[in-house]
């Protein structure tokens, strides 16, 4: 994987070709395994995580797999190569910053990724565009089939797949969707949703900053519970409850063009106006506008510029995105002058092709 | 929130209120984060037996009960077994389960052996260097070599 051909693509998961595309952005499937003759990384010394990474990169690199997954040990990349890594979802936050041998094996199209030395010393992750659980738990469960053929799982029969921390024990699987909720922000209801998924024990947090107002308007949510129900049962749960979140984000919609329409058109051409003009521009602003922008497109009120695109400049205005594509390291306030460029000068050529 | 402190091996228990607690400094607000109940929970559950469970340490990674409860995290796999007794009510609290009913490792019986002997082969390895015994390290290192390359190609 080149990683300074990296930023001017995006995953394929990113396309917007999936199921519900226009509502939810991808759904991922996670799975947490550890070898069973080493300690976990928190208590592995340098010299065990070095020979695990060894180990491991070899088996990952080796695997008789389609797509091929080819290994990237992040001891060696600069810090913005990781944020880059972390931009994309191909790794954890954690993995970026954390310190000693570790990587993750990659598969060119960007929806399988394999960590090494996170928490547990394996992270198996497929992320699929739209709404398809089932089809990444599929990639998920045979990619770990082929990789339990070369490395010997720490497993329990009582207790199942053993990982560092207790609350991923069992399946050590979280399945998740990511999805776009802005109407449903807008018209007030998100904590509303908030409590019906917390009632059913499952998780919701939102993708980009703090709290319950997430920016751009981006909410996971994922099971917490991984002990004492199987794969399908887990994956099932979430999958039964997305549509009834779908359906409301689509009412909420539908309220909005009734009876606000002139406010939302108004909202929506405000941020593409802000978007394509503003000379300073942070990222959190950027996500905000986006989302505007994106909510405009899906309900037509918009014909500039298509979800692809939108999707696309939320991946490509990250800051390491960013300083990738421009090749130089930036502080923040030149990154909030190359973003407000970069997307008058991108907004400038798509309303060009439109046209 | 329950605060067990154990000074000249005399226990103290003492309870608070959330207020209390925060006045104390026990718990701060930004601290409330997932490692920070899961310690809790551990609190909770093991109550009264903290001495006996004090003393508790895993033979395999050598992590003590205590620093497992401190970090929310095991050391090895073999914690589970180790901590057996205080993780089955904490897992029966978090998962509302305590049976793995999921997919089993299809290969797992063919590893085990193998991953018994090599476990055991690292272990003497590493008393071997702790010894200063180099010679007997280095044969032992081999050895591992060709047990891994038997895993590799098995």
């Amino acid at each position: 994987m080149n990683m300074d051909s990296l930023p001017q693509n995006s995953g394929e998961w990113l396309g917007a070709r999936g199921p519900e595309a226009d509502i939810v952005i991808s759904s991922r499937i996670r799975l947490a395994r550890n070898l069973s003759s080493f300690p976990f990384t928190n208590r592995a010394s340098a010299h065990q995580k070095a020979e695990i990474e060894v180990y491991l990169k070899g088996r990952l690199e080796k695997l008789d797999f389609t797509p091929r997954l080819d290994y990237i040990s992040l001891a060696g990349l600069s810090p913005l190569d990781r944020q880059l890594l972390v931009e994309r979802q191909l790794i954890s936050r954690e993995l970026a910053n954390s310190e000693g041998p570790r990587g993750v094996a990659v598969a060119p199209n960007e929806i399988i990724s394999v960590m090494v030395n996170e928490e547990d010393h394996l992270r198996l992750q497929v992320i699929r565009s739209g709404f398809a659980l089932d089809e990444a738990w599929q990639d998920a469960d045979r990619l770990d089939d082929k990789l339990e053929e070369k490395v010997p799982y720490a497993f329990h029969d009582e207790l199942g797949y053993l990982t560092a921390c207790p609350t991923n024990v069992g399946t050590g699987l979280r399945a998740s969707v990511m999805l776009h909720l802005p109407a449903v922000v807008l018209t007030k209801q998100i904590e509303k949703v908030f409590r019906a998924l917390q009632k059913m024990n499952l998780a919701v947090r939102g993708l980009y900053g703090e709290g319950s107002r997430a920016s751009g308007d981006f909410y996971q949510i994922s099971n917490q519970v991984t002990l004492g129900k199987s794969e399908t049962q887990i994956i099932n749960e979430i999958r039964d409850v997305i549509p009834t979140v779908i359906a409301y984000e689509r009412q909420a919609r539908q309220t909005l063009t009734r009876e606000n329409h002139p406010l939302v058109l108004d909202r929506v051409r405000r941020a593409f106006g802000t978007l394509g003009n503003a000379m300073v521009m942070t990222s959190e602003e950027t996500m905000d506008l986006l989302s505007s922008v994106r909510l405009g497109a899906n309900l037509g009120l918009i014909d500039m510029i298509n979800i692809n695109e939108v999707n696309e400049l939320f991946i490509h205005t990250q800051p390491a995105h960013l300083q990738k594509m421009l090749g130089k390291q930036l502080d923040s306030e030149e990154r909030n002058s190359e973003r407000a460029r970069f997307l008058r000068n991108r907004l400038r050529e798509i309303d060009g092709h439109m046209n | 929130m329950h605060l067990t402190e154990i000074v000249n091996g005399k226990k103290k228990e003492k309870h608070f209120c959330q207020d209390c607690a925060q006045k104390q400094e026990l718990l701060k607000q930004q601290d409330l984060n997932l490692t920070a109940i899961l310690q809790s929970v551990i609190g909770q559950h093991v109550g009264g037996q903290t001495d006996e469970l004090s003393r508790l340490t895993c033979p395999s990674c050598g992590i003590k009960y205590m620093e497992f409860k401190a970090a929310g995290r095991c050391g090895c796999p073999n914690d589970y077994q180790v901590f057996r007794q205080p993780l089955l009510p904490l897992l029966e609290r978090i998962h509302r389960g305590v049976r793995h009913v999921g997919k089993v490792p299809p290969h797992a019986v063919l590893h085990a052996a193998l991953q018994e002997e090599l476990r055991d082969l690292r272990q003497q390895l590493r008393s071997a260097v702790e010894r200063e015994a180099y010679e007997d390290a280095a044969r032992l290192r081999d050895r591992i070599r060709i047990k891994e390359q038997t895993d590799e190609h098995g």
